[in-house]
């Protein structure tokens, strides 16, 4: 039986906090430093958070001969078959406007999915959050990194048609790149609002979702914001539209289109509006969550 | 030094039904308050009220009562789990619970995918995951179905899979449920070796179960919950006097006893 004694103490390497204190809520100052808290630890989590989301795309695809390249192969076939009826619709040469759709409709895509599933990100992890203490923010980064690996898969995509239509690329382009990042901070933080505010009202993702569906005709992704010319309210209207700044930082480096700077300090305005008040809201309903689920 | 110590610990459960839970029903419920309809507040349900105990190295704490006396939602707060509605919780040591054996397991990847992602989630590091595994690999017994999806596995499979993966590393405080009393013989008293290693070696260890001897022979304190509260806090023994029915007593005293011969 000897080899049924328990490994010596010295493998006692766990990294788990040694000590742990939790009393009832004591207002804000409690509630910031445990989700601060939560916060830091869930960033050491980064190699399970990494292993979450790889495993969750592995078993969307097991079985599948070529896995994930359904994604791409898909969008590839949405966005062919939509440019030539659209180019043909709004009379404009296919030459511009398929690149044009192609990089926004992805990239719309990966943001909607991010608001979408940002929502169930606390609901469908239920067992992991009753079964283990383990911070909240590993279940909402898990979420932004499982989109991102499928929009990393439709990359291909965009490269084809970068190429095929020659669309130049400059050092401008690089300024994508933090766009993105902006991108990535504002999903993390969204998950987490939304995550906690779905958990308690199960009807919240279906609004959300349908709010999603108006955003994106309200939003310059299948039309260009050149169409709206000579409809001055419109215009208007498109100027306050949210989705219009944060799709605008990334989309037009990649495009070469101008990026004014009202995009750039629309974008940071409406960023740092959805960290301050997810910062606060999943400060507050952090301790809640778990008998939410 | 190794401490637990709960301090006037209390839990409401919220009860949502399906319909209290909708947005509808808490946008209508404040329409009608203002109509002057009497506002029911939220239905809870107290599922632990002022739990009080302190634990130092070497106590092993028994937890008893009927089902629903709030055993496992002890064991849940005390893991940190949920946020204590009143009270205090603090501790030092690392803690290991074992509140249920799917815990933390995802159904759908193999056995191997799972430890994996169990030394991710401790913070091991690439050594000790190698350890984890073999460990597991050697414990629990699974053969060839440490590389197929968990979801194919036997209640008693898994039941062995998740005891492996949880005491490789013995830790300082233990939390267990007591599902771990249920698996085949010889699995049992492979279990049974290894929890009595841990015992020994954890510096705390609080065990919940509904069986007398079994707690007898591991425990030195014993908490009786009943409705959320302790009705009874002390040695085992007397605890159990006045726990069990007689008959039971009479029955495990007898036990002790040819145990001690």
């Amino acid at each position: 039986m000897a080899e049924l004694a328990p490994p010596d103490s010295t493998l006692r390497t766990l990294k788990t906090p040694t000590r742990f204190a939790l009393s009832a809520d004591r207002g804000w100052g409690q509630r910031f430093g445990l989700a601060f808290v939560d916060l830091r630890e869930g960033a050491s989590l980064y190699r399970l958070i990494w292993a979450l989301a790889f495993s969750e795309i592995k078993l969307r695809y097991r079985g599948s001969a070529i896995g994930p390249f359904w994604l791409t192969i898909s969008t590839g076939i949405q966005i062919g078959a939509m440019a030539f009826l659209y180019a043909d619709l709004f009379h404009t040469v296919i030459k511009s406007y398929l690149p044009y759709l192609a990089i926004s409709l992805i990239l719309w895509n990966y943001l909607s999915s991010l608001v979408v599933e940002g929502c169930t990100c606390f609901i469908s992890a239920d067992a992991l959050i009753k079964g283990t203490r383990m911070p909240l923010m590993v279940h909402a980064v898990r979420t932004v990194l499982r989109n991102t690996i499928i929009l990393a898969h439709n990359i291909i995509v965009v490269i084809v048609v970068l190429v095929v239509f020659q669309v130049k690329q400059s050092l401008f382009s690089l300024a994508a790149i933090p766009g993105f990042a902006l991108w990535l901070i504002d999903g993390v933080f969204l998950s987490l609002l939304l995550g906690a505010i779905c958990a308690r009202f199960r009807d919240i993702p279906q609004i959300i979702a349908a709010l999603m569906q108006v955003a994106f005709f309200l939003t310059p992704i299948i039309w260009q914001i050149s169409a709206l010319n000579g409809h001055p309210a419109a215009q208007h209207l498109i100027e306050m539209n949210p989705f219009n700044f944060i799709l605008s930082v990334v989309r037009n480096p990649i495009l070469g289109l101008p990026l004014t700077s009202t995009d750039i300090f629309g974008a940071l305005g409406v960023s740092a509006a959805i960290v301050i008040i997810s910062l606060v809201g999943f400060a507050r309903f952090r301790g809640r969550i778990a008998f939410w689920v | 030094m190794t401490h637990l110590t709960a301090f006037n610990l209390s839990i409401d459960f919220p009860l949502y039904h399906s319909e209290s839970r909708s947005l509808k029903k808490a946008l209508l419920g404040k329409m009608s308050a203002r109509f002057g309809v009497d506002k029911k507040s939220r239905p809870t349900v107290q599922a632990l009220r002022d739990i009080s105990f302190s634990l130092k190295e070497g106590d092993r704490l028994g937890l008893v009562g009927s089902n629903g006396a709030g055993k496992t939602t002890l064991l849940r707060t005390l893991s940190g789990i949920y946020q204590p509605t009143m009270g205090s919780l603090s501790m030092e040591g690392k803690l290991v619970s074992l509140l249920d054996p799917g815990q933390g397991m995802n159904m759908e990847l193999s056995g191997r995918e799972n430890i994996h992602l169990r030394g991710y989630f401790l913070g091991l590091s690439k050594s000790q995951i190698r350890y984890l595994e073999q460990d597991v690999e050697e414990f629990a017994e699974l053969g060839q179905f440490l590389d197929i999806p968990v979801r194919n596995y036997s209640s008693g499979m898994v039941v062995r899979l998740a005891f492996a993966m949880a005491t490789a590393f013995p830790p300082e405080i233990l939390l267990m449920d007591e599902w771990l009393l249920a698996g085949d013989a010889a699995f049992m008293t492979k279990a049974k070796a290894r929890v009595e290693g841990m015992v020994r070696h954890a510096d705390i260890l609080i065990l919940a179960s509904h069986s007398a001897s079994t707690l007898a022979e591991w425990t030195n304190r014993l908490i009786w919950l009943d409705n959320g509260q302790i009705r009874a806090d002390g040695k085992p023994m007397d605890v159990f006097e006045a726990y069990l029915p007689r008959h039971d007593f009479e029955e495990l005293l007898r036990g002790q006893q040819m145990a001690n011969l």
